[in-house]
């Protein structure tokens, strides 16, 4: 009964994206034409894409050191010619900060979801095709992890092991993966038992080769939408955990992180907050069209 | 049903028989660290012992574990290390508080969304489903410490209409109901974005299917189909979201908490969480994981009761 759940919303062709209507067009094809017929995937993509370029070159286009401190620009911290967007309480460059902070949450976000997907389509695979009693335990071990609400989840473990990237990580590829493998097992339960199922099993294929040449790739269409949507809230969880103060340790600059050390001067800095506020909402807002895009683009098919 | 209801109950003891267990053990690996918490850094290692024993802490783990759970089935979940006083009393307070802004919100959510959401799924990539649609996915995605950033901006720094705290006492200058407006309007926006796109797409959904046509082609007016013939079924689907986010309400709310100082539920398990005070962890995380099982046993209920062709 759960499944229903999990199910609202997500596509429902099987193979690619469903779009072209082509089997022999490539993915990256599919995706670049949904990309020119999509108004909202374009917008996402590009907020995504300018992210990422950000990130990728911060050495380079960072105007200054994001961890210097300069405690004289504090006089005047608004926006100026030689600061664009200011400087924090501690006369930290806030822009150049932006940018570093956009290599960490871009590292740290797509390695977890990444994670999650990896260990959520083995499981789901294992679970589908094998059915019975592995089925039954892998199942139930899932429920169990989902039974937690995810923040309390991240709240007990951040607590006893401590914050850092890869706790992080762990506690996101842990939570979310019981969620992807039901959407693989779903699938896979869905076409396990098609022909050319038993055909590949017939040639004496292996297990493995069946669930990850033969059925895997039915799942692709919701995974990868379901890839944005959690590149998503994966970004936004990282800004929690910042803002709570159990995020990634100072002072290298975490979005959430900046909120929250510049919350309590909100009165007399309003920028030092908002700011980053905005550049992890402008972030999120990036994958999330992009996913819905996708997404409607694929139920056109 | 009863028989479902009678399997699934036994299903969530297991379930939080198995979840106290893991955050039991987990706390026991690293023994010995609540006499040094209470005592401080500058107690000696013979009164660390000494309240160790006192505390009954020397004994193996699992005689204690379950010695805690026949405590704690009777109501006692021990003492709380920061907050100085019996977890019980604690809990009830907090969760009392976060239940009232909850239930607030949802009185507030439901309505807006389930509205919104048929109005804009009943005319799929129409101007107004256009827009809402746009409009809730960026409320989805813009985090509740960023919009409750945003709004605390507006309202409390920039217009002054509105306190900038909710600690719910009426010494703060402020009349308690408007304390209640920020943290209400921060959690509306962040979950109505995610319902209203539910809804909706359930309501999509329904609208494409062919007895809608087919009422429609033999004259029927639109808004007697719809009415009649889509709300009901349109509604089935998200009757489960929107029961489950009361799970949300109940441990999500811990942002909305920290942001505005209100006295919740969220705050108090992230407070002990930093502080490492398992009781009150543990006591925390057996409430909130029943109330999501609780939630979900209802919605599964509810479904049945709403959609006859479901059977378990």
């Amino acid at each position: 009964m759960t499944e229903i759940i999990h199910d609202i919303g997500r596509p429902r062709a099987a193979p690619g994206l469903g779009l072209a209507g082509d089997a022999h067009v490539g993915l990256l094809r599919q995706v670049l034409n949904i990309l020119t017929r999509s108004p909202l995937a374009t917008v996402g993509a590009s907020i995504l894409l300018a992210w990422s370029l950000l990130a990728l070159l911060a050495p380079w286009v960072s105007p200054y050191p994001p961890n210097r401190i300069d405690v004289a620009l504090v006089a005047d911290p608004y926006p100026s010619a030689a600061h664009w967007l200011g400087v924090d309480h501690l006369g930290r460059d806030i822009l150049s900060r932006l940018i570093w902070g956009a290599r960490t949450v871009l590292t740290v976000a797509p390695i977890a979801v990444l994670g999650a997907v990896v260990l959520g389509v083995f499981l789901g695979l294992v679970s589908g095709y094998r059915g019975g009693f592995i089925d039954a335990v892998i199942m139930r071990i899932g429920d169990t992890l989902l039974a937690f609400p995810k923040i309390i989840l991240y709240l007990i473990i951040i607590a006893k092991f401590g914050a850092s990237a890869f706790n992080i990580i762990a506690v996101i590829t842990l939570s979310s993966a019981p969620i992807i493998a039901r959407i693989v097992r779903g699938v896979t339960l869905d076409v396990k038992n098609r022909d050319y199922v038993a055909a590949a099993r017939m040639r004496g294929e292996s297990a493995l080769f069946i669930m990850f040449v033969e059925i895997l790739p039915n799942a692709r269409g919701p995974l990868i939408v379901d890839f944005f949507l959690r590149l998503g809230y994966t970004t936004i969880a990282i800004g929690v955990l910042g803002f709570l103060g159990v995020g990634l340790p100072p002072p290298d600059p975490d979005w959430g992180g900046m909120v929250k050390e510049a919350y309590g001067m909100i009165f007399v800095w309003p920028h030092m907050t908002i700011i980053p506020a905005l550049a992890i909402s402008s972030l999120v807002i990036g994958a999330n069209f992009l996913a819905t895009g996708l997404r409607e683009a694929s139920l056109d098919g | 049903m009863l028989r479902y209801s009678a399997k699934q109950l036994l299903n969530m003891a297991l379930t939080l028989f198995a979840v106290s267990f893991l955050v039991f053990a987990l706390n026991e690996l690293s023994p010995g660290d609540v006499a040094r918490k209470i005592l401080g850094p500058y107690a000696s290692e013979s009164q660390v012992d000494h309240l160790t024993v006192q505390m009954g802490l020397d004994r193996p783990a699992i005689v204690r574990y379950f010695e805690y759970m026949g405590k704690a089935l009777t109501g006692d979940f021990g003492d709380s290390i920061v907050f100085r006083m019996p977890v019980a009393d604690l809990m009830f307070d907090r969760l009392g508080n976060t239940l009232l802004l909850a239930a607030i919100s949802f009185a507030v959510i439901v309505p807006l969304s389930v509205v919104l959401g048929v109005l804009a799924g009943m005319r799929e990539r129409g101007w107004f489903d256009r827009t809402i649609s746009v409009f809730s996915s960026m409320c989805a995605s813009i985090p509740e410490f960023a919009m409750g950033v945003f709004l605390l901006g507006i309202f409390v720094v920039w217009l002054g209409w509105l306190p900038g705290t909710s600690p719910l006492r009426s010494d703060s200058g402020w009349a308690i109901w408007m304390q209640f407006v920020l943290p209400v309007l921060v959690v509306t926006f962040y979950d109505a974005g995610y319902l209203i796109a539910m809804v909706r797409s359930s309501m999509v959904e329904v609208m494409r299917q062919p007895y809608i046509r087919t009422a429609l082609l033999k004259g029927m007016s639109f808004n007697r189909v719809v009415s009649r013939h889509a709300l009901r079924n349109a509604l089935i689907t998200p009757f489960t979201v929107i029961l489950l986010q009361l799970n949300y309400l109940v441990s999500g709310l811990v942002v909305v908490e920290t942001l505005f100082a209100y006295p919740g539920f969220g705050r108090m398990m992230l407070e002990a969480a930093l502080a490492k005070d398992i009781a009150v962890i543990e006591a925390g995380t057996l409430i909130a994981v029943s109330v999501t099982m609780l939630t979900q046993l209802f919605g599964d209920l509810g479904y049945m009761a709403l959609d006859p062709r479901i059977r378990v």
